[in-house]
């Protein structure tokens, strides 16, 4: 670069800075000094992550997991992943915490403490799998925007906390009552005090179901702060963002819930299938529900080198949204062929389920594994990319693992 | 030497005294000028960097902190961007919210990467850019642009292992 050009745009920038005030005392620090909020924190020690996850972005903190870390059966927090919109939140108090039912469909507005959340309603348990709706965005072609997950924004925990219909009964709910929405205790990226960066919600419907908790607990410990301490709301199959952190506020709505993230093209993908990099009009994208069926292979790590005649066990996960996975299937030889695995039950609706195989490979070489989960309505996942969309949701193409036979 | 002569010399040694003596005066203007647009300055290291550039080089303490940090192998260490024209104005306007990794991990064209800053104006509070727009959508453009990747890739591996099971 020109180096007057330079000096003369940093002129400029200087100039413009120093009316924004961004550094103030600036000059006073010791040269060399990294003032706190630029020093690079340890995401993996702050939040308790295992050191093979990926950061993909640090403001706002969004991190994956890796097929192999989600081996076990219940994801503990060292391998789930972290997706915020916004700035965890800073200071809570749990001792003054409420949660607040209000909006246009509720008898009367209600609080309650946390203390008497955990008091008056039943408490349940549910092993439930959280995905986000943007997993698998780095494959799709031409490229989405946002975070580009790999494979690894997927975990199934167990949550303990009281059902959001119990509550919901307890308030009283009018009958026109549409949709809920949820509002969190995150700081908008911009930090403006009038902006939410994400208010999602579901169907009423959905937010009747057994299923759906308003969690404190998660695998019988409280929450991790990145995870929505001290509450959140929990719809399993559906896009993680229905299921809202460091929950404060729940809107019993008329209508459609119209928070951040819900407009626009938010978790949206078009109503009628478009070709790849088609400009969809806002009104024509449509609200995700539930999840596609999917699978992950958790061992072995890809990459493994066999000696000839060693059999190899193979075993994950698969999840299918609402429904249930019929059956799992693997091939390796490029889904010319398909075997089935063995397949267990969900230990409750809307947990993952475990499969199993033993593969054998017929000569030495290069080959690849791959898994196919089916719905109980029939459908498969695809091998390539499904269906191109605007904002690069739902790729539940299936997953493969490399391995050599030597 | 006769009078003429005599006054015409120490006309000329005015001359040159007077021109020494506004240099000097330039110079110390110039380097107060530094000084209090560049109060955390190296006195030392300033005054050659001043004869060097005259008062263009007034870079603050604040704009040094963002922009500050190694280039390696064609990578702003700190940041990860690319470095290329417009670099600076990246710095400064697509840092201060977020993370410069939500862009660097991101491909479009130049249309989607302008259709990103208007977005993030009308719905996330960024402000106008400026006379800097045209030179970040280039650099945007330029140095994340879209590649073809198909249908699905191959796999890529690192490290291939023994499983011992």
């Amino acid at each position: 670069m020109d180096r007057r050009k330079f000096l003369g745009n940093t002129l400029l920038t200087s100039a413009a800075l120093a009316g924004g005030g961004s550094l103030v005392y600036a000059h006073l620090m010791p040269e060399g000094y990294v003032p706190l909020m630029a020093q690079d924190p340890n995401p993996f020690e702050m939040f308790n992550k295992n050191k093979e996850m990926v950061v993909l972005n640090d403001k706002p903190w969004n991190i994956e997991s890796l097929a192999h870390l989600l081996n076990d059966n219940v994801t503990p927090n060292s391998a789930m992943f972290i997706r915020n919109n916004g700035l965890i939140p800073e200071n809570i108090d749990v001792d003054s915490w409420k949660l607040t039912i209000d909006g246009e469909s509720v008898e009367k507005p209600k609080s309650y403490s946390l203390a008497e959340l955990k008091n008056k309603f039943p408490q349940h348990t549910y092993q439930l799998v959280l995905e986000c709706g943007g997993n698998g965005r780095k494959e799709f072609n031409p490229p989405a925007k946002g975070n580009q997950w790999g494979l690894g924004a997927v975990h199934c925990a167990k949550w303990t906390g009281v059902r959001l219909k119990d509550v919901l009964e307890d308030v009283g709910i009018k009958g026109d009552a549409v949709y809920i929405g949820y509002h969190s205790a995150d700081i908008h990226l911009s930090r403006s005090p009038d902006k939410e960066p994400i208010s999602r919600g579901c169907p009423i419907e959905k937010a009747l179901q057994d299923e759906t908790l308003l969690a404190f607990k998660m695998n019988d410990e409280d929450i991790p702060l990145a995870h929505g301490y001290p509450l959140r709301l929990v719809a399993g199959g559906w896009p993680a963002s229905v299921s809202g952190k460091w929950l404060h506020t729940i809107s019993v709505r008329n209508k459609v819930h119209d928070g951040a993230k819900m407009i626009g093209t938010s978790y949206r993908v078009p109503c009628k299938p478009v070709a790849p990099g088609e400009k969809v009009a806002d009104e024509d994208m449509c609200i995700i529900e539930s999840m596609p069926v999917k699978s992950l292979i958790t061992y072995p790590k890809t990459g493994a080198v066999l000696k000839m005649g060693e059999t190899l066990s193979i075993n994950g996960h698969a999840w299918a949204g609402e429904l249930e996975v019929e059956k799992m299937e693997y091939s390796i030889d490029f889904g010319a062929t398909w075997k089935e695995c063995q397949l267990k039950k969900p230990v409750n609706r809307l947990s993952w389920q475990q499969f199993s195989a033993q593969v054998n490979f017929p000569e030495k070489g290069y080959y690849e594994v791959w898994a196919k989960a089916t719905d109980s309505k029939g459908e498969s996942q695809p091998m390539v990319l499904p269906g191109w969309n605007p904002k690069g949701y739902l790729n539940n193409a299936c997953h493969r693992i490399a391995i050599k036979v030597s | 030497m006769n009078d003429k002569e005599n006054f015409l010399t120490q006309i000329k040694l005015l001359g040159k005294s007077l021109v020494l003596f506004s240099a000097v005066i330039v110079s110390i203007c110039a380097f107060i000028l530094y000084l209090v647009l560049n109060p955390n300055a190296d006195i030392f290291k300033a005054t050659p960097e001043i004869s060097e550039t005259s008062s263009i080089d007034t870079t603050s303490t604040a704009e040094i902190s963002s922009f500050e940090g190694e280039i390696k192998n064609g990578i702003h260490v700190p940041t990860g961007f690319v470095e290329d024209d417009g670099l600076e104005a990246v710095i400064n306007n697509c840092t201060n919210c977020h993370s410069a990794k939500l862009v660097t991990q991101n491909r479009m064209s130049k249309e989607n990467w302008l259709a990103t800053i208007r977005w993030m104006q009308e719905t996330q509070n960024l402000w106008d850019l400026g006379d800097d727009e045209p030179l970040i959508l280039d650099y945007l453009a330029t140095n994340y642009a879209p590649k073809e990747k198909g249908r699905r890739a191959n796999l890529e591996i690192e490290d291939w292992y023994e499983l011992k099971q």
